[in-house]
């Protein structure tokens, strides 16, 4: 493509670009008032039920503040709506384009945990990043990324639709598996830190790599430059 | 300049969107025609209420049942929200043990009537032990005794054109349902509560039971039931005092 001259390569097409930008809008919204909707019991529990007055799992060290769970919920179930149906696009349209296999899956060589346990300590170091690899995710990122993807948003949904008395009557297994309704609370709120863990990193690594470079490859498509060597 | 603006992307962009209009126009008839709209519709947030209302609905349509529990499942401890209704009217029929109390069942029905308690009592009964919840998190399992929400509608005569069923309480939590849940087998009239007479703080003397959405549907301290086709006129058209609250008008979530 020309672009002042220089011939640049694409890092993300159009649909990734789209698709995470609405993913990370939606997944803030969904935070936000899943934190008002949380404040409103911060108390967990495992099992069917579970309330005041009865032992929890553990109790956050929160107050209780009822004032947001009814915006907050509105603003949950809309959020959800957008991540769900964006990450739908993205996830079939992976599947087809092959986005998956060709970037996220490893390597049978990469999957060696010299060469894992390399790219983490070449991290911790805050040593610069090679140049081929704003092109190619290294095999923590895979690893990563797969999870996010294939693990975490998917129990995400689960645990979700696993609340709901309307979803479990259609389908009571969604329910069951976990244990029952409380437990899918409860595991509903450690995907989220999970999810949040990986936001931290994700930014924190953005921030290491160089934050302009890549959010604008991320909005334009654009911004390393002209692909070298290999390809 | 980027490739999104070809004029090739810019033709195949505006007969998406063109064909994404058309859709969408489809939808929202068809969705009024298969009443998959709820009242609480609009501003930005409606569209995640439709959303979900619209795509439960025909899953549900087959009257799927909630999950019902053995009696030694049954909680230990039911919290309650909210104090009984304060004005004299309720106060007055509570210290009379709810002799007096009638419950109203009227609209566009062609046999409007009302029932007192030993009435009530006295048609065809029903007990569940299912698990409800409360919007804010916590959650009990109980069992409910009562009679069928769908044998009084029977008693009255629903005219065809009904939509939805309003329930009145002595406070201000008005609340209505659409035709799916009122004939629903397990939403019910309940004036028993694990064995004994429904407490006072958990909506005596007979609260609704909507055993596939959250508790807060579940309206206490009944004292009339209108059966209409429009939720227009009642209140801000929200269909519930919940909604103007900001909590949504269905609650299957």
């Amino acid at each position: 493509m020309l672009r002042g001259g220089i011939m640049e390569s694409k890092r993300h097409s159009v649909l990734v670009r789209i698709t995470h930008w609405i993913v990370a809008l939606s997944f803030f919204g969904l935070l936000v008032s899943g934190i008002a909707i949380l404040l409103a019991h911060p108390r967990l529990y495992w099992g069917e039920t579970g309330a005041v007055g009865t032992p929890s799992l553990f109790d956050l060290p929160l107050p209780f503040v009822l004032a947001h769970s009814g915006w907050g919920r509105y603003l949950h179930f809309l959020s959800a709506w957008a991540c769900v149906l964006a990450g739908l696009i993205y996830f079939i349209a992976g599947l087809f384009t092959q986005h998956f296999r060709r970037n996220f899956l490893p390597t049978r060589g990469d999957l060696d945990w010299h060469r894992i346990s390399n790219v983490i300590s070449e991290h911790l170091h805050f040593k610069p990043s090679h140049e081929e690899e704003f092109w190619r995710y290294n095999v923590v990122q895979q690893l990563t990324y797969l999870a996010v993807v294939f693990l975490l948003f998917p129990l995400m949904i689960w645990s979700g639709l696993a609340m709901s008395p309307a979803i479990t009557s259609v389908f009571p297994s969604l329910v069951t598996v976990f244990g029952g309704q409380q437990s899918a609370r409860t595991i509903h709120f450690f995907v989220t830190n999970f999810l949040v863990l990986f936001l931290f990193v994700h930014i924190a690594m953005l921030c290491i790599t160089g934050f302009r470079t890549r959010v604008r490859a991320m909005i334009t498509g654009y911004g390393g430059g002209k692909r070298s060597s290999h390809e | 300049m980027s490739d999104l603006f070809t004029r090739r992307n810019l033709i195949i962009t505006g007969l998406a969107a063109a064909t994404g209009t058309a859709a969408l126009g489809v939808t929202a008839l068809l969705s009024n025609r298969y009443n998959l709209i709820p009242p609480d519709y609009g501003g930005i947030y409606g569209l995640g209420e439709t959303l979900t209302y619209a795509a439960q609905r025909p899953f549900m349509a087959r009257q799927s049942l909630a999950r019902e529990f053995d009696r030694n499942e049954i909680s230990k401890v039911a919290p309650v929200n909210g104090e009984p209704p304060e004005i004299d009217a309720y106060q007055r029929l509570l210290a009379g043990d709810f002799a007096d109390w009638r419950l109203t069942v009227d609209g566009l029905v062609t046999r409007p009537l009302s029932f007192s308690l030993a009435e009530l009592k006295r048609f065809p009964s029903r007990s569940q032990i299912t698990h409800q919840a409360c919007e804010e998190g916590w959650s009990f399992i109980a069992e409910s005794t009562g009679v069928p929400l769908s044998y009084v509608l029977d008693l009255v005569g629903v005219r065809p054109e009904a939509k939805y069923v309003v329930f009145f309480p002595f406070d201000d939590f008005w609340d209505s349902i659409d035709m799916l849940d009122a004939f629903h087998p397990q939403t019910f009239l309940a004036y028993g509560m694990n064995g004994r007479e429904l407490p006072t703080r958990h909506g005596a003397p007979v609260r609704l039971r909507v055993s596939r959405q959250l508790g807060y549907k579940s309206i206490k301290y009944l004292s009339r039931i209108t059966v209409t086709d429009t939720l227009d006129d009642i209140g801000k058209g929200l269909g519930s005092k919940g909604a103007e609250l900001g909590y949504s008008w269905y609650g299957g979530i």
